[in-house]
Parts: structure tokens; sequence; C-alpha cells
């Protein structure tokens, strides 16, 4: 009891009981236990003799790279160019998996329970596996090119998209469906009258914003040879031109604003 | 035109909802379903059309079984039976033409639906309903856009277009003021009147109900306990239906506190006070 | 003619959902353009593709029998090495994005403060976790260390945006309350500011915490540490047994971050 009572009769109130308080302290003596542990690993792993060098070395980076090699920036058109074709076409892509998957693993309107775990399925593996690693593979598969990236961000996308997509339609309004099913509509009618109407906002809403994670994501598939303005990134790198490297970030950047106050605006007007 | 036979539901939690109901509708009736919240008067009316599965029990809509049909012959008898929703479960997003139209969908293919084809007679049905419950001006109008009395006019337009034979109505008044509560059951009456449609109103409003119906059903927990005239509903027969409670007695112009008593059944004054003067409390 | 009127003689049309024209068929004809362009300007090799689906295949045959064995020593300290940059980077993470949170919320911030918030929000968040290690695998050398780093960066930008919109959209009557009892700064901040903020704090940080693990398998790409290089190698070596198996590590250990992360929000709740 969180009031009780001491033995002068007067009472006492606390937070917590005292077993609540001990099993609270008891959580954090084994919290900071696991972070200390995690530490020491990382701190095992760790060449600390580069790390001291840590403030020199950056200051040396940000030497190298000012003043950026603006003249660069012309042969950058091309690959940003691909950049964006990957995040359009991929999450276009991905939109057009998605859209049945999440029809599938809603609740209210999944065929199946099986059918429904199975396309839960599908979501938490392409949740799973980031875009580069979906890259990675691609790239030994189909060879080096804007496709592997195009197809990557797409699987990424359909765990994304289908998630945020199936938890909108599981919180749709149960009584217009009901309302639709009663005038004797077949199944497809119900969804096509009933559900679609309600989730479009959130599905226009949820596609543009995995839009703008794509750009995003789209800058680096070019490390692993996915096509895009990674690759420019990868060469300067390699080369240890950094002079371009700070170009390449600062088109990241300007396209990565550029996109979100975008997919902002859309989100705004569609909401 | 309408039989229940020992219609029995229970719910797979185990409630027993509806037990041994026996029910004969004649065509043309006004039927009013009354009863205290959870009686089992919305789980009654879905089990005519099947949103909710009997558990037992045989219904037959002129002369052919409800209970057993196939997902196929389920959509043609749904096509029969219009239903009118509480809070008007309207398709917020489209427009008031679609939403009267989805009242065909049961007769138009997916395609021809999804591509917002309509034959031209549906179309010209789907106006002359919205003319004649007022909203003619107001098609291109969004539903959530309307006031609550003009979605349920539109409610009715979509159930009317099935051209039904038998209207289900599921609290039509629920959350409208008295007056438009009256413009709506006023047009259910007339419409009901001019197409000689049988129709089941679940209320809870039983000085509107007394107006309104022909015949009046009380439920309670699930079993017909009263099924007669609207007149021969009395402070007795209320009290077997609601349970006990000062049916007549005016408490010295405090009236908002039996509002406070009797939640499911707000502001009723008596059965024999005057329709205005229920009017003029709520 | 009118709509109505229209209706009234059985032609009705849905409405449009661009009602101006010019403006629909404009931007009808600007998607289409767009898309021939872009569709246009990927080049695929054919025959690339052709010789690549048989390894394709040899993928997916690989997810029906995993190999977990041959490179166990090489998955196992992978493994720990990200869950412990997972753990770490989190919390590092989640303590100073409280700060920087509270700061570029536009409603407890002076404004200086809150400029100076948002822009390291900004920073960490238009750049990808990749990137960002690259950059700290240069200051860091290789090693988990660099790794860590830059998700506990990666974590202030996220859950310090996400704060800092969860304080500015608090219900303020709450926090007038506390202060109408003359409470301080601090006391304002535990009774009225953290009792309404907190438990999606938790539940951010719990989703935080499985982000940084899903990322924490890339970022050994470019040898922060970590699954990644791992995966990477086996990949490059085409041993797709080893790399499945890795895949299949990770989506256990992500559904099973899901299933725990949605027991801890139904109890913050």
């Amino acid at each position: 009891m969180p009031v009780s009572t001491t033995a002068q009769g007067t009472p006492v109130w606390r937070l917590r009981t005292t077993r609540a308080q001990w099993l609270g302290y008891l959580g954090w003596l084994i919290g900071i236990t696991l972070f200390l542990l995690c530490w020491k690993v990382i701190s095992d792993n760790t060449m600390w003799v580069f790390v001291e060098d840590a403030g020199r070395q950056g200051s040396n980076l940000i030497s190298r790279m000012l003043p950026p090699q603006w003249d660069y920036a012309h042969r950058l058109w091309k690959p940003m160019w691909d950049t964006l074709n990957i995040a359009t076409l991929g999450t276009l892509l991905g939109i057009a998996m998605a859209f049945p998957v999440a029809f599938l693993a809603a609740r209210n309107t999944t065929p199946h329970p099986l059918v429904r775990s199975a396309a839960l399925f599908v979501i938490v593996s392409s949740r799973s596996i980031n875009s580069l690693i979906w890259a990675m593979l691609l790239v030994t598969i189909l060879g080096p090119g804007v496709l592997a990236g195009i197809i990557a961000i797409a699987l990424r996308s359909i765990g994304f998209i289908g998630k945020l997509l199936y938890e909108a339609i599981e919180e749709i309004h149960p009584t217009p469906v009901e309302a639709i099913s009663a005038t004797g509509a077949g199944r497809m009618q119900v969804m096509s009258y009933g559900v679609l109407p309600q989730i479009l906002p959130a599905f226009a809403g949820i596609s543009v914003y995995r839009w703008d994670i794509n750009i995003r994501e789209s800058t680096v598939l070019g490390l692993v040879g996915a096509g895009g303005i990674g690759l420019q990134l990868n060469a300067a790198i390699n080369t240890l031109a950094w002079s371009q490297v700070s170009v390449i970030f600062v088109m990241i950047f300007a396209t990565v604003l550029v996109s979100e106050w975008i997919s902002a605006r859309v989100r705004h007007t569609i909401i | 035109m309408l039989t229940l036979a020992q219609v029995n539901k229970r719910y797979p939690t185990g409630d027993l909802a509806l037990t041994d109901i026996d029910l004969t509708l004649p065509a043309g009736q006004v039927m009013a379903l009354i009863g205290p919240s959870g009686a089992g008067k919305s789980t009654l009316i879905r089990c005519v059309n099947r949103l909710v599965e009997p558990s037992s029990g045989s219904i037959r809509l002129e002369g052919s079984e409800l209970t057993d049909l196939s997902p196929r012959q389920l959509r043609s008898a749904r096509r029969t039976m219009g239903m009118i929703f509480q809070e008007y479960a309207l398709v917020d997003r489209l427009t008031v033409m679609e939403n009267v139209l989805s009242g065909r969908l049961g007769y138009v293919g997916f395609w021809r639906s999804f591509m917002r084809r309509y034959p031209a007679d549906d179309v010209a049905e789907a106006f002359r309903l919205l003319e004649r419950v007022g909203l003619s001006h107001a098609i291109d109008k969004r539903a959530d856009a309307l006031s609550g009395g003009q979605r349920q006019r539109v409610g009715i337009a979509r159930a009317l277009i099935q051209r039904p034979r038998l209207l289900l109505i599921d609290e039509p008044t629920a959350s409208l003021d008295p007056k438009t509560s009256r413009q709506i059951m006023r047009l259910i009456r007339e419409l009901c009147a001019e197409r000689h449609l049988a129709a089941i109103i679940n209320i809870h409003d039983v000085a509107l109900a007394q107006q309104f119906a022909d015949r009046i059903v009380g439920l309670r927990a699930g079993r017909i306990v009263f099924d007669g005239k609207p007149n021969a509903l009395d402070a007795t027969t209320l009290t077997t239906i609601y349970g006990e409670e000062e049916w007549n007695k005016q408490e010295g112009g405090i009236q908002a506190e039996s509002a406070v008593e009797i939640p499911t059944y707000s502001n009723w004054t008596g059965p024999q006070s005057t329709l205005a003067a229920a009017g003029a409390v709520r | 003619m009118s709509r109505q009127s229209l209706a009234a003689r059985e032609h009705w049309r849905r409405p449009s959902l661009i009602a101006r024209p010019w403006l629909r068929w404009g931007l009808t004809l600007g998607a289409l353009v767009y898309l021939l362009l872009a569709l246009s300007s990927v080049d695929v090799n054919w025959q690339r593709v052709a010789e690549g689906a048989s390894r394709g295949l040899n993928f997916l045959a690989a997810f029906a029998q995993p190999d977990f064995i041959s490179r166990r020593g090489d998955i196992i300290d992978g493994i720990i090495e990200s869950l412990t940059m997972t753990v770490t980077s989190t919390v590092i993470g989640v303590a100073l994005a409280i700060p920087v949170g509270l700061g570029a919320a536009r409603n407890i911030a002076p404004w200086p403060v809150y400029y100076m918030c948002r822009g390291i929000i900004t920073m960490s968040r238009t750049f990808q976790e990749i990137i960002i290690a690259i950059l700290f695998v240069v200051m860091f050398g290789f090693g988990p260390l660099a790794g860590m780093i830059t998700l506990a960066f990666a974590t202030v930008g996220f859950m310090a945006k996400l704060l800092a919109e969860d304080i500015e959209d608090l219900d303020w009557r709450q926090v007038e309350a506390v202060r109408a009892t003359g409470a301080g700064w601090w006391q304002v901040m535990n009774h009225a500011i953290q009792p309404q903020v907190m438990p999606r704090l938790i539940g951010l940080s719990v989703y935080r915490l499985d982000i940084n693990f899903r990322e924490s398998a890339v970022i050994g790409i470019v040898g922060a540490g970590g699954i990644g290089a791992t995966l990477n190698t086996s990949i490059n070596r085409y041993e797709y047994d080893t790399s499945a198996a890795i895949l299949l590590i990770i989506i256990a250990i992500v559904l099973l971050c899901e299933y725990s992360s949605s027991h801890i929000r139904r109890w913050t709740q």
C-alpha cells in the first residue's frame, strides 16, 4: 500500500510500494550493467590510439574538404537525375506491391488468418533488411546499375508502406463498411466503396513520406554499385578527393531538404 | 412477409444476445423495436440481413429462408432489404451522389461500380430520391460536409434506391435534435406508405415510437416482453421492458435529474404527456 | 448545363479530384513525360540480368537451407558487436536527444537555442547513416566505436525531432496548472512535461533501438563494425547460404524487438 501508518499513527504516503521501489532499482541496475558490458565489448575492439588522434584527423578532414571544388558540380547532374529516378520509380514499384500486401495483412480485410501471417512475414522481412543490403544482393544478381537500385528501394518500401497502410486499414470506421455490405455489395465492391475512400488520404501521405525517405536512401546505394550519386561519392572517397566529396555532400543536403519540404507540403494539403 | 421463428444468437464470448425470438411482420407494417441498451435490438435487425449470423432458428423473407443462403444468394437477398444506420454510416469521403448510388452495388458489377459508370436509370432514380428527401442541391458535396439530418436523408436515399421491400432501421434519430428526429421519422413513415414497405425501427425514444409506428415490440435481455399497439404501452409495460422507474411522476421543475437517473432513456416525461412537452424538455 | 440538371437527365460523372481541367491535364501530362524520361534513362544490360538469374535462384534456394555453421565464429562476433553497438548508441543517443529535443521545442526554448538545436537535428537527419559512418571511420579508425558514434548521432536527430514535436503539442493547460502552484522550471519539467511526454519517449526509444539494430547491419560495409562486414563478404563471395543465415538472424531479432516493443508500449500506456 502506498499509504501506510507509522507506529505513531500518522499516515505516510509514498509514490510506490516498497516492492515496486526495489524492482525499479533492480531494473536500473540491470540496465546499467548491460550498458557497461556493451561498452566494454566496444572498447575492447577499439584501437584507442586512433581515437586519441580523432580531433586532428577531423580538422585535417575539414581542411581538405574546404574549399569545395565547385566546378565538379556540373558532372553530378546526371547521377543526381539517376538518384531521383531510383527513388521515384522504386517508390512507385514498392507502392504497387505493398498495396495488396497491406489488404492481405489487415485483420479486417484479410481473406484468411494464414494469408495474414504470410503477409505479415513479407512485411517484417522487407522492413528488417536495409535497402543497402537489398542493393548488395541485387548488384550481384542483376549487375551494377540503376535497375538494382530501383528494385532494392522497392523491396524495402513494401514493408514500410505495407505496415503503415495495414494499420490504417485496421483503424477505419466499421459502420460504412457494414452499410455497404448491407446493400448486397460483393467483396471487392465493399473494399472499393467502404474501405478505399477511408484510407486514401493516409495512403497518399504514407507514399509521399516514403518517397522522401527513399531520396535519402538512394543517395548512398551507389556505394555498393547500385547507381546514383553514391557511385561518384564512392569514387571520390577512394581517390581521397575530399574537396569533391564536400560538393557531393552539399548537393545531397540540398536535394534532401527540397524533397522533405515537398513531402511536408503535400502531406499538409492532404490532411 | 418476414417471419422469425425460434431465432437465437449467442456471441463467441458466450453472451446470449437473443433467445427464442418469434416475430411476424406483415407487408407494409412499420414496427418499432424498443428496449434498454444491450437488449439485443441491433443484433436482431442485423440477424435479418445476416450482418450478424444467427446461431439457430429460421428467418424467412417472403417464403424464402435466409439463414442458409450461399454468399451469392445472400447478396441478392440483401438487395431486397434496405438498411438505415445509427450515425448514418455514410462513406465520408465520397460525394452525396456516390453514397446514394452505392445502394445499387448489389445490382452492378465490380468494374462498373469502380469506374462509377452506373446505368442511366439508376442515376435518374438517385436524383429523384435526392429531390424527394430535399437534397438535390448537394449532389456533389462530400458526405462529411453535411449536417446530421442531411446525412440521414442521404442514408435513407441509399436504402431506398435498392428498391427494397423491407427496411431495417437502426436508431435513425440517435444523434439528431428533436425537430430533425421528427422530420426524419415522418419522412421514413411517408416513404414506407408511398412504396408500401415494411420496416423494423430500433429506437430509444418511446414517444417517437408511439407517434410513428403501427406496432411496438419490447425487447429485454434478448426476449420479446411486449408486442402490441402503440397506445397499449403504459407505465406497467414500460417497467417490464426497462425495469423499475417513476414513469409518470413529474419532478417539480428539475427535469434534468431524470436524465441522470436513466441515461439510456434520457428525457422521458411519461407516455401521457404531450409530445410537444417531451420535445421541449430535450 | 449544371451538374444537377444533367443528373436529372440521367447523366452523372464523378466530379474530378482536380477541378480545373488545364491543371488536371497538365499534371497528368507532366507525370507521363517524367515517367517516360525516367524509364528511358534506366539502361539495363539484359544479358547480364539473364546471367544473374541463376544466381538469383541460388539465393532463393539458400533460404531453404541457410548455413549457420561454416562461418559460425564470424557470425557470432558480428551479431554481438551489432547488438552492443545498438544498445550503447541508443542509450547515449537518447540521453543526448533529450536536451536537444527540449531546445528544439519552440514553446519552451529561447530563439538562439532553438535554431542551434534545429540545426543539429537537420544535419543528423539529412545524411544517411552510412555517409556519417564514413566520416567517423576516417576520424576514429575502423571498428565498432565509429559505428556506435554514427548511430548515436543519427539517434539524436531522430529522437530530438519527434520529442520536440511532442513537446510542442502537449497539453499546455497542465503546464499552466503546475506553474500556477508556484513551481520552478525544473519542477514544471518534472511534474507537467515529463508525465505527458514519457510514454511516447519510451515507445520511440524502443522503436529507435530496433532501427539502430537494422542500421548496424549495414554500416559494417564501410568498416564501422557489426554484422555488415560479414554479410558484405559473404555476398561478394557468392556464399549465399551464409548470407541467408545472417539475414534470417537479422529478421528474427527484428521480430523479437517488435514483439517486445509492442509489450513495452502497452505497459507504458
